[in-house]
């Protein structure tokens, strides 16, 4: 058995118009750049997708990565907790313009949300947006004398993610922060494709350090040298690369 | 004498109530400003949401990893100790009741301890984070915030106008007059500027001020 992809457009070829596709990544840390502009590529040339909904902290920084498939229109809509960054002009402009749909999700919710969907768990309860905006209309439930909301499961068609080494098996190891959503996004895909700076043979990495068991990655496709958002950011990069 | 504090010396004053070896989390702004204030002595080990406990102060400008940044996506450093965790893992630490302090800001502070500090209404694009879960995780919630609004306006009230971010959370606040502390409903004066009469205090802000016991001087460094 090989996971691994030859390249990054075989890895995104499976995503459809109109799925929902779990974004990695907090911020640039962790997100899988490469994955993202490999999903523009394949939209430039046929069409498609387009009318995700994507799941992400953040709604894009700039013009690259996950700001640049919102400035493509491929998406719908966006489930995320923090829709601003340093430079969040292309949401912004999607957003007030209507043309994209926002769902405001609390960031510990929304990382419960996906583990939950990741373990086969349809709703739990949370203290977190008890009596607030967020909380309307959700069922709340008294426990031991306090009030709790109840919050459903968060499940995706694709996960895109980005972790440090990989083997072919699917094993993950990540990279300090840059772990963030990414381990939980694989659990709650049906799907999960992860970059990796290295692929390497079944046993080279410790089985004391995998974080992402082989069972919960679909896909491994090997980029040796990602980018980091923020330094695309800091060169003032556009993807793709078009006169503006 | 001075008559009002500086965010700094706001932070600094909540930082002598952070006991050595306490789980905190500080909020992204002012509330950031309290970790380079610890006493000599004590050493408070620092968790971000995004998945670090035991983090250090910021990089020389040229030398940060963007694979080691805080909540507020500013880059850190690691220290002895430091633990990388997923994100249910991180919000586990926060909603779970492990960290002893959250330090956070606000724009109005209730007497009941509801706290409003994510949105200042419908306009514009609607942004909440992780203080939603900060406010109900924490065993202490405290606030760090000026004692009025630009305009004079009172920031700690009797009911909150703005949208809430967490009901009966809040228990103390540290403002730029005051140290206030929230029970059964109530703003308890603990503290005060010695240049702020008790009168001053009561006209800028927002609901009764509680004086049932002593009152000490708010005394704070230069910084």
């Amino acid at each position: 058995m090989d996971k691994t992809f030859p390249n990054l457009a075989a890895a995104v070829a499976g995503i459809a118009d109109g799925m929902t596709v779990m974004i990695g990544g907090f911020g640039g840390s962790g997100a899988p750049i490469e994955l993202i502009h490999a999903l523009i590529d394949r939209f430039l040339a046929t069409g498609h997708p387009y009318g995700l909904t994507v799941v992400n902290n953040n709604a894009g920084n700039g013009h690259v990565g996950l700001a640049a498939l919102i400035e493509q229109g491929m998406v719908r809509k966006l489930i995320c907790s923090f829709p601003r960054s340093a430079d969040p002009v292309v949401f912004t402009e999607a957003y007030l313009a209507g043309k994209i749909a926002l769902e405001l999700v609390p960031q510990g919710t929304l990382a419960e949300r996906i583990r939950a969907g990741g373990a086969g768990i349809p709703a739990f309860y949370t203290p977190t947006s008890y009596g607030t905006d967020l909380a309307k209309g959700k069922p709340v439930e008294v426990f031991e004398g306090r009030p709790y909301v109840q919050e459903r499961w968060l499940k995706a068609d694709y996960a895109l993610v980005k972790a440090h080494l990989g083997d072919s098996l699917g094993n993950l190891t990540y990279r300090m922060a840059a772990r963030n959503f990414n381990p939980l996004m694989c659990t709650a895909a049906t799907t999960a494709i992860a970059q990796v700076s290295r692929i390497l043979a079944p046993g080279t990495i410790d089985p004391e350090a995998v974080v992402t068991p082989g069972i919960f990655v679909q896909g491994i496709v090997e980029v040796p040298r990602p980018a980091q958002e923020e330094d695309l950011n800091r060169a003032g990069s556009v993807y793709p690369q078009v006169a503006r | 004498m001075t008559d009002r504090l500086s965010p700094a010396q706001m932070a600094w004053r909540a930082a002598q109530d952070i006991a050595d070896g306490a789980y905190v989390n500080l909020g992204i702004g002012f509330p950031e400003m309290v970790a380079r204030f610890q006493p000599t002595g004590r050493q408070a080990i620092f968790h971000t949401e995004n998945g670090i406990l035991g983090f250090g102060e910021a990089p020389l400008p040229g030398t940060e990893d963007w694979d080691l940044i805080n909540a507020g996506k500013r880059a850190v450093t690691l220290r002895p100790g430091t633990a990388f965790f997923h994100h249910a893992d991180s919000f586990a630490m926060v909603r779970g009741g492990h960290l002893d302090v959250a330090i956070l800001g606000a724009y109005q502070v209730a007497e009941t301890g509801d706290l409003a500090n994510w949105s200042t209404g419908p306009k514009g694009v609607p942004a909440v984070g992780g203080a939603m879960d900060l406010v109900h995780g924490a065993r202490r919630v405290a606030v760090i915030t000026e004692h009025v609004t630009k305009d004079g306006k009172p920031k700690l009230v009797d009911r909150c106008s703005l949208p809430l971010t967490g009901v009966a959370c809040v228990t103390r606040v540290y403002t730029s007059l005051a140290v206030i502390d929230i029970g059964d409903g109530r703003f308890v004066l603990r503290e005060k500027l010695p240049a702020v009469t008790l009168d001053a205090l009561r006209a800028v802000t927002g609901a009764v001020l509680h004086v049932p016991g002593p009152v000490a001087d708010l005394i704070v460094p230069e910084i």
